[in-house]
């Protein structure tokens, strides 16, 4: 690793090799929006929110902050017209597709976009379909329990088949990532419900030997078993009584 | 009135397991050539049934994300059974200048259905297609993977006569 | 078959082949492309061969199905050696009158010849207009062979480009060569090709790759096929002199699903090529060893761009990724990959044979060699036509073409497919070369040359190409899944007479959006259908918003009143 010296936005900062602006920019508390990013998975690029205007002598050009790797001299700046441009016309589809985003909606006033140009969708729920979701399953759970599915504008966020998950484990990373809160779980008695924006899971939560409380998704439990490779009575107390 | 074939779920026979398990053989169960095992068994079984994309998720140790999200990106499969006959439009742009939307359009109502579907009687399944670089008979046809150049919307009753 | 083991053994073989061949001996070649298979090729094809056997000729007359000509217009297209004489048009029925008069009896057979304007009739195929303006150099070959038979390609010089390369090049002498060549990739980016071979050989990695893209997804080209389906060992040759100059062991051909008769025969090369030592383990005793496998295309126009393209090579879904990390430099499973279309391969043998200043002499500063295009639409001689760079598009049009069919007025030429332009008539003198079509707001891309006439209305054409690309887009950025989907609705707006003023305008912004703001190269170009249609048919789109009106008569909804 190497030590780099940029510019963003006028200011002069340190970095290290393979570090991208937008991790700079968020060290150096440089605000850049950004909706499909989050340090537990891999860089997507797919918001498009994140862009930023790099120039090295005299040639300029808009690129992807999240996976964008600094390097020595380069001249970077966050809040350009044609930067702007972008962020706004991201916003403004974003928000005709999910009007109903409270998320999408103070974005848009932070941004300073008013009324859609186009026509609003409907029951579009609020996915805006930047994957966290499917790659916090896929590679921090490890369970590939969600993926895209179908091509352009048809792609979903969905199960196989639109059908129950067995790869579920129900544990709600999904839901926890997700930026505009297009996931609900709801723990009720002996079971959770996650509610998706096309399809609906029901799993039941296992009760602690001792208290008798319903305090986590058996599936989890399984799988937290299984990989950790712990005796099968590791979690039949909840962590209260297991003290 | 457009005719959806019913989706009732198809239970998978012994001998299409067996299909399956050879295709995922010769290619080594390698899950790097999922594109080209998903042809093959499509090409076997008509279509891909959900038990087969099941079957060939466990045979590649491949979660069944990857497989459905595979399976229902790319046009060339089909998730639903297909009619005996596949009527193919090519939608490119030399076809397109020649008149191709016109065609389409008799196509469908001829058959009360649209591009993807499969008409109730399981006689033909349309679908268009991007390009089949035979821009000289344009606008084309094909069936059953014949070529019919040069066609009208007139010619299209008679065409699809000779299929039964 | 045993394997070559060595330049003179092949120089030994080739002459064996050449020595059996009589060049007075009778051939009857027939196109075997697609286009003319269409026609009813085969049953063509079957009645020569049942009317040499009822004439008792069969061995005497040698018949071969070839290649694609390029004259799909004229197709089925029958040509007879050695003499070149060219029927055009052959149906079953006129095959024993051909057999009969030209075979047996060695008369001509006048109202299948090829009649030019004035009505005089061409006995020989280089005589037919549509071929006499055209350098054939990488298509040529197509009409000589039998593409499912490498003593056919052995017999016209193949491999010997390889044997010249694995004898006495080093690799870095082979890159030297193609970058002194001026090669620039076929596929439509036109990036410098020994370039793009140098950073791969240079990248760190464990393997190495070669990727050849015969993903032809641009409708109304069909080039790539054609070569793939007509000359496949030219191409395999180009990709074992490429793995030798970038030190690659393993070779993919990526070929589109569509294209049965080319995996069909790319399959059948790559075997007979290992049969004789020249894929495999040391190629020609050379120490080199290769092998080339072909995937499927799953139909995506997408997996053209080459980052999908390998995503989909590792069996994921066909999604690009952003580039800053070149694929020469991180490609397939993160390797150094280095991938070129179908034609950028078929043109690196005759480099190597000729010689980089040879090859440079042809064509203009900035873009050397031929192009094939296929000149398709609303054009009298429809075909692939290869031309060298810097010949104008007019002459391409009219000279090749023959200009538009039943009298109709030229209106516009379409080139570089979806992420291409629309020409109109006051730029047809510009020359084709990469540069000078970019510059006019079209490019040159894989070679798709739509030619359309008055009656086509440009609004629709553009709505054609953002409908094409919003049902091939991947998805996965919010710019060109949200905006091509938008686009395509004021567009459909506009052309059913609901058009507002105020969306031109739109249309420009969102335009200049979906190339800033696109992850890839499909969003990136895919407003050039609508911003050239804008640039130089502005007056269309009025019409369309300000007087419910198409000019062209295409619109439904606003021809109904009779505009």
């Amino acid at each position: 690793m190497k030590t780099v010296t940029l510019t963003i936005d006028g200011r002069e900062l340190q970095a290290e090799t393979g570090q991208t602006i937008l991790e700079v920019a968020r060290d150096n508390n440089i605000y850049i929006p950004a909706l499909c990013h989050n340090e537990a998975v891999a860089a997507y690029g797919a918001c498009r929110l994140c862009m930023v205007e790099v120039s090295r002598g005299d040639w300029a050009k808009l690129v992807t902050s999240c996976l964008y790797e600094v390097e020595d001299g380069l001249v970077v700046k966050t809040n350009t017209e044609r930067v702007n441009n972008v962020r706004r016309l991201v916003t403004e589809l974003l928000l005709a597709r999910c009007p109903d985003s409270e998320v999408i909606q103070d974005l848009a006033k932070e941004l300073g976009v008013g009324e859609p140009r186009f026509t609003p969708e409907e029951g579009n729920h609020k996915c805006i379909l930047c994957a966290l979701c499917t790659r916090a399953c896929q590679e921090v759970v490890g369970a590939s329990a969600i993926s895209l599915v179908n091509r352009g504008v048809n792609r979903q966020m969905a199960t196989p088949f639109y059908a129950f998950s067995d790869a579920c484990i129900a544990c709600g990373s999904c839901a926890y990532v997700c930026p505009t809160g297009a996931i609900d779980i709801e723990d009720a008695g002996d079971t959770r419900k996650i509610t998706m924006p096309n399809v609906t899971m029901e799993f039941k939560l296992k009760q602690c030997k001792t208290c008798g409380a319903y305090w986590a998704p058996e599936r989890q439990l399984a799988h937290i078993i299984k990989q950790a490779d712990l005796p099968p009575d590791a979690f039949d107390d909840c962590p209260d009584c297991r003290e | 009135m457009r005719n959806m074939p019913n989706s009732k779920k198809k239970q998978l026979k012994a001998a299409d397991k067996k299909k399956i398990a050879a295709t995922l053989d010769r290619y080594q169960r390698d899950g790097v050539m999922l594109v080209s095992i998903l042809q093959d068994v499509q090409a076997e079984l008509n279509y891909l049934p959900e038990d087969a994309l099941k079957e060939v998720s466990q045979g590649l140790e491949l979660p069944l994300t990857q497989v459905y999200s595979v399976a229902t990106f790319f046009k060339a499969f089909s998730l639903k059974p297909r009619g005996r006959h596949l009527v193919n439009i090519c939608m490119g742009t030399a076809c397109h200048v020649r008149g191709s939307v016109g065609i389409l359009e008799k196509l469908e109502q001829e058959l009360g259905i649209l591009p993807g579907e499969t008409t109730r009687d399981y006689r033909f399944t349309l679908e268009t297609v991007n390009c089949v670089g035979a821009c000289a008979l344009g606008p084309i046809v094909m069936v059953d993977g014949k070529y019919h150049g040069q066609m009208t919307a007139d010619k299209v009753d008679a065409v699809l006569k000779g299929y039964e | 078959m045993s394997k070559i083991k060595s330049l003179a053994e092949l120089e030994s073989l080739r002459e064996s082949i050449t020595k059996q061949r009589d060049p007075e001996k009778t051939v009857i070649t027939i196109c075997g492309g697609t286009g003319c298979r269409a026609y009813g090729g085969d049953e063509v094809i079957a009645a020569f061969e049942e009317e040499l056997k009822r004439h008792g000729l069969t061995g005497k007359v040698d018949l071969r199905i070839t290649g694609c000509h390029g004259f799909c217009e004229r197709g089925p297209l029958v040509v007879i050696k050695p003499e070149n004489i060219f029927y055009q048009r052959v149906r079953v029925q006129h095959v024993p009158e051909l057999v009969e008069k030209t075979i047996v009896n060695g008369k001509l057979v006048e109202r299948f010849l090829f009649s030019i304007i004035g009505g005089d009739r061409v006995v020989h195929e280089e005589e037919v207009p549509f071929y006499a303006r055209q350098k054939r150099l990488v298509f040529g070959n197509n009409g000589l062979i039998d593409p499912t038979n490498i003593e056919d390609y052995l017999a016209v010089g193949g491999y010997a480009a390889l044997g010249k390369c694995l004898s006495g090049m080093s690799p870095e002498e082979v890159i030297d060569e193609v970058k002194a060549s001026g090669l620039r990739g076929r596929g439509g980016g036109g990036f410098p090709t020994g370039r793009k071979w140098e950073t791969t050989r240079k990248a760190e990695g464990d393997a190495r790759y070669v990727i050849c893209n015969a993903d032809e997804g641009d409708p109304g080209a069909y080039m790539d096929r054609s070569l793939l389906e007509g000359n496949p060992h030219s191409v395999l040759e180009g990709m074992i002199i490429g793995a030798y100059a970038i030190g690659s062991h393993q070779g993919y051909i990526y070929v589109r699903h569509e294209y049965p008769l080319a995996v069909r025969n790319a399959q059948i090369a790559i075997q007979q090529a290992e049969e004789h030592g020249l894929l495999g383990q040391n190629i020609l005793g050379s120490g080199f060893d290769f092998t080339v496998r072909i995937n499927r295309g799953g139909g995506a126009f997408i997996c053209g761009e080459s980052t999908a393209l390998m995503a989909s090579m590792e069996g994921k879904v066909g999604e690009p990724r952003a580039k800053y990390v070149h694929t020469s430099e991180k490609g397939l499973w993160d390797q150094p990959t280095n991938l070129n279309n179908v034609e950028t391969w078929a043109n690196i043998p005759l480099i190597i044979n000729n010689g980089a200043e040879w090859y440079s002499s042809i064509g203009t500063e900035g873009s050397k060699g031929t192009k094939i295009f296929s000149l398709v639409g609303q054009i009298r001689n429809t075909g692939l036509v290869e031309v060298p760079m810097g010949i104008t598009l007019r002459e391409i049009i009219y000279d090749i073409g023959n200009g538009i069919p039943r009298g109709k007025k030229f209106k516009a030429v379409q080139t570089g497919g979806p992420s291409g332009g629309c020409i109109p008539e006051s730029l047809l003198d510009t020359p084709v070369d990469f540069d000078e079509l970019t510059k006019i707001g079209s490019m040159m891309g894989s070679g798709g040359m739509i030619v359309m006439d008055e009656t086509t209305c440009m609004v629709d054409i553009a709505k054609y190409f953002i409908n094409f690309l919003e049902g091939e887009s991947c998805g996965k950025c919010v710019p060109c899944r949200e905006g091509l989907k938008r686009m395509s609705q004021i567009l459909g707006n506009i052309t059913s007479g609901k058009g507002q003023e105020g969306d031109i305008e739109l249309l420009e912004e969102m335009s200049q959006f979906l190339i800033d703001g696109s992850l890839c190269g499909l969003g990136n170009t895919a407003p050039n259908p609508v911003l050239s249609t804008i640039r130089h048919f502005r007056h269309e789109y009025e019409a369309h918003i300000k007087d419910k009106k198409c000019p062209a008569g295409v619109c439904k909804e606003l021809t109904k009143d009779g505009s």
